[in-house]
């Protein structure tokens, strides 16, 4: 083949797949915004659904996953933030306990969604739920012992923890030396130096991993399948121990298991397109302040 | 130094070593616990199916996934198979579009361009996989009808075509990275002799990136291995051994665990079962990235 027809060729197969791809974007949004616009009212929004699910609004799901993916984010954000210093300011780079602790994050970012509503079922609800029903509420039945939000968001947490914790880490090791150095030739102690100097200014990096965790948190349902979210929960959680409706796993059940299919479509189609509506604006959030922390950097 | 400003030192540090090694507790409870759940399919028990049941053919030659009837079934050879295919599939699918996608974005697309057309690429890996299986049960599921006229609308195709469209965004910026690693002055060599931008590509930057695409082919396939809610929602979810038709139904390892975890009673068989197919992809996806990884030193050790 000559050198101009293979090069013709290259160049149509080449912006032909990024034409694909970019297509494809158009595919998700395309028929999500078609189809879900005309339904998503305040109504939707704003009010309960109905018992078959087919009518009403999601409001319960929305405050299900706010609630959720808020603690989570409590409980990930010290523990992810927390290894981040310990990789990049205490531990020496090529010692063995740093090698530890990155494969490990490594080899948690690799187990798949599912696997963690197995560990979260297994170990949260049934280990260390039943564990603290034995020893809080010796002669009631399971409170702890059975799903609700706290496992979720504990198994969500564990979930994103490597996000928070590369992210972390990534910003923090891109604070000059110089600065540290300055700090404690001023007589501050290590800790001082973390606190005053390098967390502040690595302020950007840890948001940015925060905003992808809740992102991910707002759209996982595997991990939450069996560690405490319900189909039907029409009051929003307002203890720890109760179980709540997740949007994503709103839509899960609206497009496998609703009673009446075309009855709860237009539920279907609104709700598909709220979630990606939050997850999109929380993913051009992390862009945004990753933008913001690089400087600008494509 | 007071005494207060020491003892926050020390406490800080203390937090910091805790949180690693939380963290590593973390990763040791997940594998340690799945498999402690997943042991008692392992051993023979009384009642329950001898352990070599979950592999060895059935009666009359049949691998049988039938967790319920009067005598269960638990060979895990359908699952795998289907797990297998429909990320081959999808793999098939994604990895063409992504890595000459990737091309593109490193090597023609202009500066200015690059500035929205990656940010679109990414915005399209940070979409929900429960909207991506939607998309696939409603849309890709007409289109593959319309495309092949098969008999039964959810299928391994269509399972297939929605990890794909999870996946390539990953292909496509994995690969786009490895492509802009090439030393520049090895292109301007190969350009200063006269060559084609595709012969440049074709011939410089993509052997020369091959090890870190390969990389990022592996890490694809694990994700799509890992996958769960795209085809729980779109497969057809009938655990049918058919490796060689991609119009039959499959179902997946992740999807047998989501279905039917709800249903089974603690201690059965089935659930160390389910708990076993959870080890087994965890022990999986590790193994594709621990390849991956490989693959990445490797070629740089090679270089070196």
């Amino acid at each position: 083949m000559n050198a101009r027809a293979l090069d013709r060729a290259f160049h149509a197969a080449a912006w032909g797949a990024l034409g694909l791809v970019l297509a494809a974007t158009a595919l998700v949004v395309g028929p999500l915004a078609a189809r879900g616009a005309p339904h998503l009212t305040w109504r939707f929004l704003a009010g309960r659904p109905s018992a078959d699910l087919a009518d009403g609004g999601v409001l319960p799901a929305i405050v299900g996953t706010a609630v959720c993916t808020l603690l989570m984010t409590v409980a990930v954000l010290p523990l992810g933030v927390g290894t981040a210093v310990f990789l990049s300011e205490y531990a020496p780079s090529r010692s063995r306990a740093a090698r530890v602790v990155r494969a490990s994050l490594r080899n948690l970012a690799a187990v798949p969604s599912v696997v963690f509503g197995l560990f979260g079922l297994g170990f949260f609800v049934l280990g260390v739920g039943r564990g603290l029903d034995r020893l809080l509420y010796p002669a009631l039945g399971p409170v702890f012992g059975r799903p609700c939000v706290l496992w979720s968001a504990a198994t969500l947490a564990a979930l994103t923890l490597p996000v928070v914790a590369v992210t972390a880490e990534e910003s923090l090791r891109a604070i000059p030396r110089a600065q540290r150095e300055a700090a404690a030739a001023l007589g501050a102690t290590r800790a001082e130096v973390v606190l005053r100097v390098a967390l502040p200014q690595a302020r950007g990096g840890i948001l940015t991993g925060a905003i992808l965790a809740v992102g991910r948190g707002a759209g996982e349902v595997a991990p939450i399948l069996f560690t405490g979210v319900a189909s039907f929960a029409p009051d929003p959680p307002t203890d720890v121990r109760d179980m709540f409706m997740h949007l994503a796993h709103h839509v899960h059940v609206l497009a496998t298991q609703a009673h009446d299919l075309d009855a709860a479509r237009p539920a279907l189609e609104a709700s598909a397109l709220a979630l990606f509506l939050v997850t999109l604006g929380l993913n051009v959030a992390a862009l945004v302040a990753r933008d913001r922390t690089r400087g600008g950097r494509p | 130094m007071s005494p207060r400003r020491r003892l926050l030192d020390r406490a800080f540090a203390a937090a910091a070593w805790l949180c690693a090694a939380l963290t590593v507790g973390c990763v040791v409870s997940v594998f340690a616990f799945v498999g402690r759940e997943a042991l008692p399919a392992l051993v023979a028990r009384p009642g329950a199916p001898p352990p070599r049941a979950l592999v060895a053919p059935g009666l009359g030659g049949a691998f049988t996934w039938q967790p319920v009837g009067r005598r269960p079934k638990f060979n895990v050879v359908p699952l795998a198979v289907g797990s297998a295919k429909v990320a081959a599939l999808a793999l098939a699918l994604a990895a063409p579009v992504g890595v000459a996608a990737a091309c593109a974005l490193a090597f023609l697309v202009s500066r200015r361009a690059r500035r929205w057309v990656k940010p679109v690429v990414e915005l399209l890996a940070g979409v929900p996989s429960v909207v991506l299986g939607y998309l696939a049960l409603t849309v890709l599921a007409a289109w593959v009808q319309a495309l092949t006229g098969c008999r039964y609308r959810l299928n391994a195709l269509v399972a297939a075509a929605g990890v794909a469209l999870a996946i390539t965004p990953w292909i496509v910026t994995l690969a786009d990275e490895a492509l802009r690693a090439v030393p520049r002055e090895t292109l301007e060599g190969a350009y200063a002799l006269g060559a084609s931008r595709a012969q440049v590509v074709l011939g410089v930057a993509l052997p020369a990136a091959r090890p870190a695409i390969l990389a990022a082919l592996l890490l694809a396939f694990g994700r799509a291995v890992g996958e769960t809610m795209i085809v729980l929602m779109a497969s057809g979810n009938a655990p049918v051994l058919r490796p060689l038709d991609p119009t039959a139904s499959a179902r997946t390892l992740t999807a047998t665990i989501a279905a039917e975890l709800g249903e089974v009673a603690d201690g059965s068989h089935h659930r160390a079962v389910l708990f076993l197919l959870g080890a087994v992809l965890f022990v999986g996806t590790l193994a594709l990235n621990l390849a991956a990884e490989r693959v990445v030193a490797c070629a740089s050790r090679r270089e070196s």
